[in-house]
């Protein structure tokens, strides 16, 4: 028999081509997981269960699970919100589309430290945002907008806006603009459209993007510490991780603490995607294709 | 006149006296896609835009949907102005090309869309989408989704989402050009039959002129934008007013020659060595000129104009022949024939001098 022949029943080499990919999800996602699962358990005092109940008698760590959900979760809803109507707006390929999204994709590339540095000099006291507006006499003083809550949300806005709406934008270019033709000789003005033919069609894609922006928002870090206030208003739990590892050298209750941080965002991930099976998933065409 | 909000939600009934469409253009950059088409529909008439890719035909149909706005020229229902009014205020039914329906939907749900918006009952809405459905003979798949159903069966959700408002008008974006022959052919009797039905003035973008010619009450040959004839199929058929039309009709067989000599209803036409009797297009004088022939009016035997020649290629096409033929003086025929005739077999063929069209050119 000839390797490579049609007929040939044996060994496909051509799976060959996984091994990589395979071995890279074992070295550097399975195994660094299950390493981090089996240190959590490990405790010098107590049962298996001990840094999990630590976790959730002492309110230094489990105060960060509500304090990052009331950091992530806005910012990931903000970020849908200003996605979605500016993705609808430039659905079509235009000039503009291009424009937008090459400006977008800057920040991304920018990363969060560089983008959170700017903002510390940008949104400050003395700084360009706040200066405007009181020389514009639209408030008497400047408005603290740094190393607090409000600070971390505008930097999660900005770094996770062009993400979400990049990803938006993908997805409502793939529906097609026929549909919304028909909809509308049919009787349906803009916001009926909208409504009945984009919203369906993009729903699905929506729960992804809002997944995707929200994991990351969750996992913030950066931009907590240096534009937040990391002791007390936006302790997040990415923090408590860090400290536990870093200032206790309790590396078995940093685990703990990522354990729990990952399954904080598997339950959102798991309650969206399950929402979007209330959805039609399926090619956003006018015709079988 | 001034359009009242909700004047759309009312259903308009198929009582309207014309439709008239007064030197509508429409440019896109410096080009005129559509250039002054002047159009009178009447009620319940069946009109066919006809012509190849580009010829503006698609385009006066989004301008006729409100789906493009004109460039200059005014659209009247009646004594109401249209032209200045969203597509969901004309309230047209549209078939689009691809279908265009909403794949989340399902069949029910897609013909009833227009009703809902109308903001009807929903026990109203329920019996009229079943009318519908009824009328294109899908009841036993009301409940699927688009994406389940084969091509056929999309057409006729497309053709029942759009006829179910009970429209004005009409139109259809080559509905046929996706199917595969048979359907076509079904689909086609399918149209006529729901036309013949409803009596809808409805108006029917094709590039195919069989189609064009076989459903419609009168056709628009358009070509650059520019209506180049608007006749019934039969005049376009017999008298195609210019060559461009001719071409477009069939007339495969094109002779450039000379006119020598004009007598009332028959002018002497030229082409190298073939010399042939034919009837003059429009005003004619001695000179350059053109005739064409359609293959199926030359015919075999002796006759009036009479060529011989010999067959050069032969296609069975079941109920006759196509034979390229080449002329003894040297030009090459499209013709078909009845009999089986064989490669290289000579033959003397005759056309009719009617059937010989002459134009002047330029």
């Amino acid at each position: 028999m000839t390797a490579g022949s049609l007929h040939d029943s044996g060994f496909d080499r051509t799976v060959l081509l996984i091994v990589p990919g395979v071995l890279f999800v074992l070295l550097l996602f399975i195994y660094p997981f299950a390493y981090g699962l089996f240190l959590s358990f490990t405790t010098t005092n107590g049962g298996i269960w001990a840094n999990y109940a630590r976790f959730f008698a002492e309110p230094r760590f489990f105060s960060t699970i509500g304090i990052t959900f009331w950091i992530a979760l806005p910012a990931t809803l903000v970020n849908l919100a200003l996605a979605i109507p500016m993705a609808f707006k430039l659905r079509r390929p235009t000039s503009a589309q291009r424009i937008v999204t090459t400006m977008l994709v800057v920040p991304i590339t920018l990363g969060t430290v560089l983008v959170a540095e700017g903002l510390l000099n940008y949104l400050g006291p003395q700084g360009w945002f706040n200066r405007l507006l009181v020389d514009m006499h639209l408030i008497a003083s400047p408005v603290r907008l740094t190393h607090n809550y409000w600070g971390v949300l505008l930097s999660l806005v900005i770094t996770g806006f062009p993400f979400a709406f990049l990803l938006t934008l993908s997805y409502i270019t793939g529906i097609d603009p026929v549909l919304a033709q028909a909809a509308s000789t049919l009787g349906a003005g803009p916001a009926r459209q909208f409504l009945h033919i984009y919203f369906p069609l993009l729903a699905p894609g929506l729960a992804i993007t809002f997944c995707l922006a929200f994991v990351q928002a969750f996992s913030v870090f950066p931009s907590a510490v240096l534009l937040g206030a990391p002791a007390g208003p936006t302790r997040v739990i990415s923090i408590a991780a860090y400290q536990a590892a870093f200032e206790d050298y309790d590396y078995a209750m940093a685990s703990a603490v990522a354990m729990i941080m990952g399954l904080a965002q598997l339950a959102v991930v798991v309650a969206v995607l399950g929402l979007r099976g209330f959805f039609y998933r399926g090619p956003a065409g006018g015709a079988k294709g | 006149m001034v359009l009242r909000k909700g004047d759309f939600h009312q259903p308009r009934g198929g009582g309207f006296g014309e439709l008239k469409l007064d030197a509508i253009s429409r440019r896109f950059g410096g080009l005129f896609a559509l250039d002054g088409l002047s159009l009178t529909i009447k009620h319940g008439e069946f009109i066919a835009l006809l012509g190849p890719s580009g010829c503006g035909k698609s385009t006066a149909l989004n301008c006729l949907a409100g789906l493009l706005p004109l460039t200059s020229g005014s659209i009247w229902l009646d004594d109401r102005r249209i032209d200045t009014m969203r597509p969901e205020e004309r309230g047209f039914g549209m078939i689009f090309q691809n279908y265009a329906l909403f794949p989340h939907m399902n069949v029910r749900k897609n013909v009833g869309f227009g009703l809902a918006m109308r903001r009807m009952p929903k026990d109203e809405i329920r019996r009229r989408v079943d009318d519908a459905i009824g009328l294109v003979q899908l009841e036993a798949h009301a409940e699927k989704l688009p994406g389940q159903l084969s091509g056929g069966q999309q057409q006729r959700v497309a053709i029942a989402r759009a006829i179910v408002i009970e429209p004005p008008v009409v139109l259809m974006d080559e509905p046929l050009s996706n199917l595969d022959a048979k359907l076509r052919l079904e689909m086609r009797s399918e149209i006529k039959r729901i036309h013949h039905e409803l009596g809808r003035a409805t108006v029917y973008v094709t590039h195919d002129q069989e189609e064009a010619l076989s459903l419609a009450d009168r056709v628009v040959v358009m070509k650059d934008g520019v209506a180049q004839q608007i006749g019934s199929p039969e005049a376009l058929y017999n008298r195609p007013a210019n060559l461009d039309v001719a071409l477009f009709m069939g007339y495969r067989n094109v002779l450039e020659g000379r006119v020598d000599r004009v007598d009332g209803e028959r002018v002497s036409f030229q082409c190298g060595a073939l010399a042939l009797t034919g009837a003059p297009q429009g005003r004619i004088d001695p000179g350059a000129a053109t005739a064409v022939i359609r293959p199926d009016e030359i015919e075999i035997g002796d006759g009036p104009n009479r060529v011989e020649g010999r067959a050069e290629t032969v296609e069975y096409c079941g109920r006759d022949y196509l034979v390229d033929f080449v002329t003894d003086a040297g030009a090459r025929l499209h013709a078909r024939s009845t009999e089986r005739i064989n490669p290289g077999e000579r033959v003397c063929w005759h056309v009719p001098a009617e059937r010989v069209l002459v134009y002047s050119v330029g």
